[in-house]
């Protein structure tokens, strides 16, 4: 019996490779703060970006190279969207999804910048993109209020992995 | 000596290129003087800070028509004229980005917006650089001293860009209402999330 024509469209989509696509955790900043505090000997490349942000959006595919080349070393890429919590569903998983992003993305909920930012950085002065490069084991830290190329990037991950 | 002439010149240059390089998070800081500027209105007049004899001060806004959080602020920018500039505090906005990088960002499309306040072309970027601008919006309140301005205030608006109903608490008017009263604003630098100003390329 052949099945009918919906169902045979809907299974078929069903099956045809579902992109996969990650959960994009929304958190405030306490814990973003806990996590970067964390005592490991982890690189953490930190990303804050936003779907709205042009220069952003251009520099990600770097990150997401970089999180590809050193699988295999301790170093997390972790993307932050500083896009409003209100746009998760409309604009930042569809988002997510349609780039495929392997990097581990999360939204910072957190309305008031002046609130956090200093913690995180006195430096930044809350331009976007922003990238931070941390590791707690050897104390090291990088940060850049600006677009990063495949070659800043990489040049900048190489110091701490010496 | 002739051996060491090509290294001093080495030298020379590296020192030259660090003050060209990008613009840093330098610039001014609350209690600087700011320099006044010449630049071009959408009207296609200059203005300059000392134009204007009766300003007290100025809130000088760095902003443009592409970035999100700039539109978000739109209004919000244009209440703080309407507020501050019967009480001598004038808004002076700045659009800082190069046209090139931000096609929206054209002096054609700036003249689209009709604001009562200047809206000037900082065609060199040289002024967003002066003041340490690194975003849109960025907002500084300057307060004038004798023929001279200080810088009073530095940041963000309010606490809230996405929804002005949400605001708790609005940063620039807390401090506008001390410096009215001729005291330092307690909260005198904030900071908010931006676009980047979008440079020249090099």
């Amino acid at each position: 019996m052949p099945l009918p024509k919906p169902l045979l469209l809907s299974f078929s989509l069903l099956f045809a490779a579902p992109a996969f696509a990650q959960n994009v955790a929304v958190i405030k900043f306490p814990e973003l703060q806990k996590r970067l505090a964390r005592p490991t000997d982890t690189t953490y490349v930190v990303n804050f970006w936003a779907t709205w942000c042009a220069p952003c959006i251009k520099e990600l595919p770097a990150f997401e190279q970089l999180r590809a080349a050193n699988a295999g070393k301790k170093v997390k890429v972790l993307l932050v969207s500083m896009d409003y919590a209100s746009q998760l569903d409309k604009k930042v998983k569809p988002f997510v999804k349609q780039r495929g992003l392997k990097s581990e993305v999360v939204l910072l909920n957190e309305p008031d910048p002046n609130s956090w930012m200093d913690k995180l950085d006195a430096k930044w002065s809350g331009a976007l993109p922003f990238t931070l490069i941390i590791n707690n084991k050897t104390k090291q830290r990088a940060t850049f209020e600006q677009e990063l190329s495949q070659t800043q990037l990489t040049a900048a991950l190489q110091k701490f992995l010496k | 000596m002739k051996k060491l002439l090509p290294y001093i010149s080495f030298c020379f240059v590296l020192l030259l290129s660090s003050f060209i390089a990008r613009p840093t998070a330098d610039g001014y800081k609350v209690g600087d003087k700011a320099t006044d500027f010449k630049l071009k209105n959408i009207d296609g007049k200059m203005v300059t800070l000392a134009d204007n004899k009766a300003a007290k001060g100025y809130i000088v806004v760095f902003t443009c028509n592409t970035c999100p959080f700039a539109k978000a602020y739109e209004s919000r920018i244009v209440d703080l004229n309407t507020k501050y500039a019967p009480k001598g505090y004038p808004v002076v906005a700045i659009n800082p980005n190069d046209p090139a990088v931000a096609p929206g960002d054209s002096y054609a499309d700036m003249q689209k917006k009709k604001y009562a306040f200047p809206y000037l072309v900082d065609e060199s970027q040289q002024v967003a650089k002066t003041y340490g601008a690194t975003r849109t919006p960025h907002l500084y309140v300057l307060t004038r001293q004798g023929n001279e301005f200080v810088v009073s205030y530095i940041g963000a608006i309010d606490d809230n860009s996405e929804d002005a109903k949400l605001v708790k608490t609005k940063y620039v008017e807390n401090a506008m209402t001390e410096i009215l009263a001729g005291k330092p604003a307690t909260t005198n630098s904030t900071k908010a999330i931006g676009c980047t100003i979008k440079w020249k390329r090099a």
